[in-house]
């Protein structure tokens, strides 16, 4: 057996209240920061949660490549849906390690997210993530996150412009 | 009465305007509601979506609740999802296999092709009571054209090849990209609010005028993909193609691609591995097809409206989106992707992840058409004083050489509609 790394769960925590931080500041920059070069993000269809983007149509399936066009696209004023930018503040919860394997760290946490914006309703993003997290060292960085709305559709939160 | 017209049609003058009442008034969309959408045909479902018999899938249509279901008799039904006892919704479920639908308020059981099929405690009613009599209600009118369900609650609607008029060749198009001609819904369905008018993604669907504007984000991830696309001065498409009336309100627009297709054409997204791929299923629509509409298929990219709320998108991957008014405000749309049966598990991949890059709610395009639409909802709060839209570019034109950034195919949406509009 490879000697698994020592990673806690308030480490992991704070890693992700990290993370929540930067996405509502928008240092989307940042944040790209913390991913690693193969690292992806999905958003699964409110009716097909557990299916698998090769064959089941996604809200979100972004690789590396297309996850740093999304940052680019939302830090351009012509993002029209995000300029203005809305107000997001993101709550994170029930944090758990499910598994350790060599250097991957699977990890579930609750969210909350949200997202005000001038004459709209109030949008509340709510679900849960699924992270894989490579640990290296004391060093954490996300190889895939995956936010799986419990709405079952999304109906009044309308698109979803913001990283949720 | 209305006084005001909702539209002005001056093709002498070249000017068409459309009253900016018709998307807040209330009373325009009970009108709507009884004089287009009880009326026209709506479209409720796919043939792949019921493939076994007890398949069934739950839907709103026309602010109906319906079940779409294959009986075990093979047919393939629509009923209003409305027991006949007391009215409850006899189906809860999204989407599943059943024999039967129960009702779980007083138990009344119905089999998957209608039938009343047990009552409990039947001999408390007395003789004029017939089970034959209760069956579950179909809609009025049901059919289908190559595999697209639509249905009607105009019993006396014409027929739907009739009404589809010119949209079917269109239509045909799309179905001939699969080598067996069978489509299928892919699994993942996109279901959201836009807070705007229903017609306005009518309009939005396939205008093409705000596209580089609108979606100058999307052109430059493009470009940074390395898709050759110059965005020309004055911001209007890529490429020019043409915007088409098709009959009964139905139009498209019609354009050689400048990005990629899954079916079958190579752009730099997809990756080198892709390009052997993409040239087979090319050859096979050349031999299958011949060189000329397997250029259509692979080559050419159309958005399709077929009136009122029925849009086929057929570009960086093709989306079958329909949308309801919720109210005159507010719609709810619901998109699938759509793709050959019997596709490679490559190629599936492949067309969903084209469809995300431009379509849905997650896309790098849609957002910003919604943003688009609900803004423009809130700025015509102003209707009473300003008062007219414009839809008249192109007009000028002789009716052939209309461009897809004009808008002939807006205007056509809009005749029909306001033709609709002023029956009784
Ligand atoms: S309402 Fe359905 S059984 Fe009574
Ligand atoms: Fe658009």
């Amino acid at each position: 057996m490879s000697e698994q790394p020592q990673i806690s769960r308030a480490e992991i925590e704070d890693f992700l209240y990290m993370e929540a931080a930067l996405l509502d500041e928008w240092r989307l920059d940042e944040w790209l920061g913390l991913l690693t070069d193969d690292a992806s993000y999905l958003v699964p269809p409110n009716d097909a949660p557990d299916g698998d983007h090769h064959d089941t149509l996604f809200i979100v399936a972004d690789d590396i490549h297309r996850v740093k066009a999304r940052v680019k696209r939302l830090k351009s004023r012509n993002a029209h849906a995000e300029n203005p930018k809305s107000r997001t503040r993101r709550m994170i919860s029930n944090v758990r390690i499910r598994s350790v394997v060599d250097d991957v760290a699977s990890v579930t946490a609750n969210f909350v997210i949200y997202r005000f914006r001038r004459h709209e309703q109030i949008r509340e993003y709510v679900g849960r993530y699924e992270y894989k997290l490579r640990v290296c060292g004391g060093d954490i960085k996300i190889a895939e996150r995956k936010a799986i709305l419990d709405a079952e559709q999304l109906a009044g939160l309308g698109s979803v412009s913001i990283i949720l | 009465m209305d006084t005001v017209r909702y539209i002005i049609d001056d093709s002498e003058q070249a000017v068409f305007k459309v009253h900016r009442s018709v998307f807040v008034k209330p009373e325009i969309l009970e009108q709507e509601r009884s004089k287009i959408f009880d009326r026209c045909w709506l479209y409720v479902g796919h043939v792949s979506e019921v493939r076994n018999p007890g398949d069934f899938r739950t839907r709103v249509v026309g602010g109906r609740p319906v079940i779409f279901t294959k009986g075990a008799d093979g047919e393939i039904r629509v009923f209003l999802n409305s027991c006949t006892h007391r009215g409850t919704l006899v189906c809860r479920e999204r989407e599943g296999n059943a024999k039967t639908f129960r009702c779980f308020y007083h138990a009344w059981s119905f089999n998957n092709c209608g039938e009343l099929i047990a009552v409990p405690g039947e001999d408390a009613y007395g003789p004029n009571f017939d089970k034959g009599h209760l069956a579950l209600r179909e809609v009025p009118r049901l059919a289908h054209y190559k595999g697209f369900y639509l249905l009607n609650f105009d019993a006396h609607a014409e027929s739907l090849t009739h009404y589809l008029a010119g949209a079917k060749e269109y239509l045909d198009i799309i179905v001939d990209q699969s080598p067996t001609g069978e489509l299928e819904i892919i699994q993942g369905t996109q279901e959201y609010d836009i807070a705007a008018n229903w017609k306005l993604l009518a309009e939005n669907s396939f205008d093409d005028y705000h596209v580089a504007p609108t979606h100058i984000t999307y052109f430059e991830y493009l470009k940074d993909s390395g898709v050759n696309v110059a965005i020309p001065k004055g911001l209007l498409m890529p490429r020019h193609g043409l915007g088409k009336a098709l009959g009964n309100g139905h139009a498209v627009i019609d354009n050689q691609t400048y990005r990629g297709r899954p079916i079958a054409y190579w752009m730099p997204m997809y990756g080198e591995e892709a390009r052997e791929e993409i040239a087979q299923i090319r050859a096979e629509l050349v031999s299958r097809l011949g060189e000329e509409r397997a250029y259509r298929a692979a080559d050419t990219n159309r958005n399709l409206l077929i009136f009122p709320n029925l849009v086929i998108n057929d570009g960086s991957s093709v989306t079958v989106r329909t949308f309801f008014p919720l109210t005159e405000r507010r719609m709810r749309v619901t998109a699938w992707a759509i793709g050959p049966v019997g596709e490679s598990a490559t190629a599936r991949a492949r067309r969903l992840d084209s469809f995300l890059t431009f379509y849905g709610p997650g896309g790098f395009a849609t957002p910003d058409d919604v943003e688009a639409l609900e803004v423009l909802q809130q700025g015509i709060a102003t209707w009473k004083e300003v008062e007219w839209s414009d839809l008249s570019r192109g007009m000028t034109k002789p009716i052939e050489e209309q461009l897809n950034t004009d808008e002939p195919h807006l205007r056509a949406f809009w005749r029909r509609w306001n033709e609709l509009m002023q029956t009784d």
